[in-house]
């Protein structure tokens, strides 16, 4: 178990996209965090169902996508990419369905980089399947053995990164988001969240050091970004989106402690906090996932990111072909801007990426907390904690401190009702027991949808 | 201020047990159950939830309010029996089979509520069948269903073509929602209404009952 108790980068200075601390080599070459910032390209299918009929015409979907974006690489000179195929929950509960996906796109990859020279990989995130009434333990059983032979399968059968969005704890944390209950959210993330992490990535790491694949990371999709699209909605406070956001940091951070070495998922904004304590590269996802959803980050978020991704897109038909190649084809020249500020210079990198921080960071408290150097803070003040627990109030607290003098400083524009909601949100946290296992006794009556035996709490 | 007031306020306040005591006295009083159902409750839901489409509360507002709102309407229920008052609707709502997403079901649940509904939540991953059943059970007069995903909205499609199945179709209006789902899609399988949100499904509901009065 690695133990991180500060930050791996002190200045920001070489806290910036394309470079990382330690960077990750994949088998073909390629260097993430290298100083190369490349795409990562997501895509799903179109409005279909899936099962045993449909599953050749799925494999024909996949392969196109595939062969789509590879066309689009050799077009635009693109020197290497990510595919990550996140399977939908019927591939994960039908592990070979997940398998033949993979395998699929990896041929295809394999084939148009041998033929062109170029370096591609796949990221396989097998859908985390541990939820629902037929659930029989978060550890064991057959959600748990679908999802673990979906891993091994797949990192068999072309997957070189293994990556998840797991959901220890979304049971609890969905009600909290509702309700905008702090406490319950830091339950769920800093104590569920960070136990079911602690199991998952064990084996997770096992596998890949067992077929020579490498473990990536895991981003807590279902708790930061639900809130991230319940705010965008106005459903509920930016401010409680921003705070739940770096909470999320220290349950991500457990993937790395356990022995994951990047490059971090996309899809969790927190990455960005996890490479500024453990030094490994992020992908990150911004303006080109408005094909997915709403973002307030899209140009802040590609400050620190290694790999740049588009979210995920479906396989619908557009003007410029279809829309996993031209989602490709924007990350592309995304990136080539980037890495050509940077072949001019690490100043010039360093001006790119505080302009890409400045555009977003006034609007919305969520862009804020993804300011490079608002990240090194609240990294440094969550590494002077040691627990979980004690690292997420602090984390919360300190938020709310940074976000409160950002407004005072008229650096962040805030509504009034956000202003009152960080107030509860402040008081709520001071309010809190001193240590876990008091929270954990305090949470458990109230917390209608979890099962403290799937956990092992009783 | 009348109890009524005093009632609708504190519901918008969300404190529920201030809901319980007004409702209480009020029935010591003499209201009606109707009054206090639609003058007290209803009406501090129906104020929230204009400041809530002006941007002025977040949807934790309008779920703390609605727990209130639950909890005065426990004490009214006898009441309410007793001068056979009913709700101005019943749905039964329900995420599609294969699909685990919830948050959007319950808010459109609690809006739902909030507006004097009566729900029948089937909970996430629910089959066609279970559909079916508890169409038969509860008779109510909407089916909601929801789903996040591309590769299971169709099942919104199976439950459409099982209620017609089993005769049931003519009997109730379905409204569908969630992130894929358009109303191109709602009129391709043959659902009566695509709510686009929970806010809207909430209005759509009372709209399909206030036209059946």
């Amino acid at each position: 178990m690695r133990i991180f108790n500060t930050t791996t980068y002190d200045s920001l200075e070489d806290f910036v996209y394309s470079k990382a601390k330690n960077p990750v080599i994949l088998k073909n070459g390629m260097v993430i965090g290298g100083g190369m910032l490349y795409p990562e390209i997501n895509f799903t299918l179109p409005t279909m169902t899936i099962n045993k009929e449909t599953m050749p015409q799925i494999l024909g979907i996949y392969k196109e996508i595939a062969t789509g974006i590879c066309q689009r690489a050799h077009e635009l000179h693109v020197p290497g990419f990510v595919a990550e195929i996140e399977t939908l929950p019927p591939m994960t509960f039908n592990p070979q369905w997940g398998i033949d996906v993979c395998s699929t796109v990896a041929d295809v990859l394999n084939s148009y980089s041998e033929k062109y020279g170029y370096k591609a990989s796949v990221r396989i995130t097998p859908n985390d399947i541990r939820e629902g009434d037929d659930l029989e333990h978060m550890w064991h059983g057959r959600h748990w053995d679908s999802i673990l032979n979906t891993f091994e399968g797949c990192a068999k059968n072309g997957a070189e990164l293994l990556a998840i969005e797991s959901v220890g704890g979304k049971e609890v944390h969905d009600e909290a988001v509702m309700f905008c209950d702090i406490s319950k959210s830091i339950f769920a993330l800093s104590v569920l969240g960070c136990k079911d992490m602690g199991k998952l990535w064990t084996e997770i790491v096992r596998i890949a050091d067992s077929t020579g694949t490498i473990a990536s990371g895991d981003t807590a999709c279902g708790f930061a970004n639900t809130a991230m699209v319940l705010a965008d909605r106005n459903y509920i406070p930016k401010t409680f989106a921003a705070v739940v956001r770096v909470v999320s940091a220290i349950r991500s951070l457990v993937a790395i402690e356990c022995g994951a070495k990047g490059p971090h998922k996309d899809c969790g904004y927190e990455g960005v906090f996890v490479k500024a304590i453990s030094g490994i590269p992020i992908s990150m996802e911004g303006k080109a996932s408005a094909c997915a959803h709403l973002s307030p980050v899209g140009n802040v978020a590609s400050c620190l990111a290694d790999l740049w991704s588009n979210e995920s897109i479906q396989h619908i038909k557009l003007l410029g072909g279809m829309a996993p190649t031209v989602c490709f084809e924007q990350l592309a020249y995304d990136c080539r801007l980037m890495n050509e500020a940077s072949s001019k210079g690490n100043d010039k990198a360093l001006f790119l990426r505080d302009c890409l921080a400045d555009s977003d960071s006034l609007y919305d408290p969520q862009a804020y907390v993804l300011r490079p150097d608002v990240v090194l803070d609240i990294s440094k003040q969550i590494m002077k904690e040691k627990t979980y627990y004690d690292r997420a109030k602090r984390g919360a607290i300190a938020t709310v401190g940074i976000l409160r003098k950002a407004y005072d400083e008229r650096t962040l524009k805030l509504d009034d009702k956000e202003l009152d909601w960080m107030d509860r949100i402040y008081d709520e946290i001071e309010d809190m027991p001193k240590t876990e296992q008091e929270l954990t006794e305090l949470m458990i009556p109230l917390c209608e949808k979890l099962n403290p035996e799937k956990y092992d709490l009783i | 201020m009348s109890n009524l007031q005093l009632i609708s306020e504190s519901v918008q306040k969300g404190r529920a047990k201030e809901t319980v005591t007004y409702i209480t006295e009020a029935i010591k009083e003499g209201v009606s159950a109707s009054d206090i159902l639609n003058n007290g409750l209803l009406d501090g839901m129906s104020k929230l939830g204009v400041r809530f489409k002006n941007n002025e509360v977040y949807v934790p507002d309008v779920l703390v309010a609605a727990r209130a709102l639950t909890k005065g309407l426990e004490e009214l229920k006898p009441l309410m029996i007793s001068e056979d008052i009913k709700p101005i609707g019943k749905v039964v709502l329900g995420t599609v089979k294969g699909d685990l997403h919830d948050i959007g079901k319950n808010l459109v649940k609690m809006m739902l509520i909030g507006n004097g509904f009566e729900v029948t939540d089937l909970g996430v991953d629910v089959s066609a069948e279970s559909f079916v059943n508890a169409v038969k059970e509860n008779e109510p007069d909407i089916v909601a269903l929801s789903a996040l995903l591309t590769t299971t909205m169709s099942q919104q499609g199976e439950v459409v073509n099982a209620l017609k199945a089993n005769g049931l179709r003519e009997k109730v209006k379905i409204m569908v929602g969630g992130a894929p789902v358009t109303q191109t899609f709602c009129d391709e399988i043959g659902a009566d209404a695509y709510a686009a949100d929970a806010a809207s499904s909430a209005e759509l509901a009372k709209s399909f009952v206030i036209h059946k009065q």
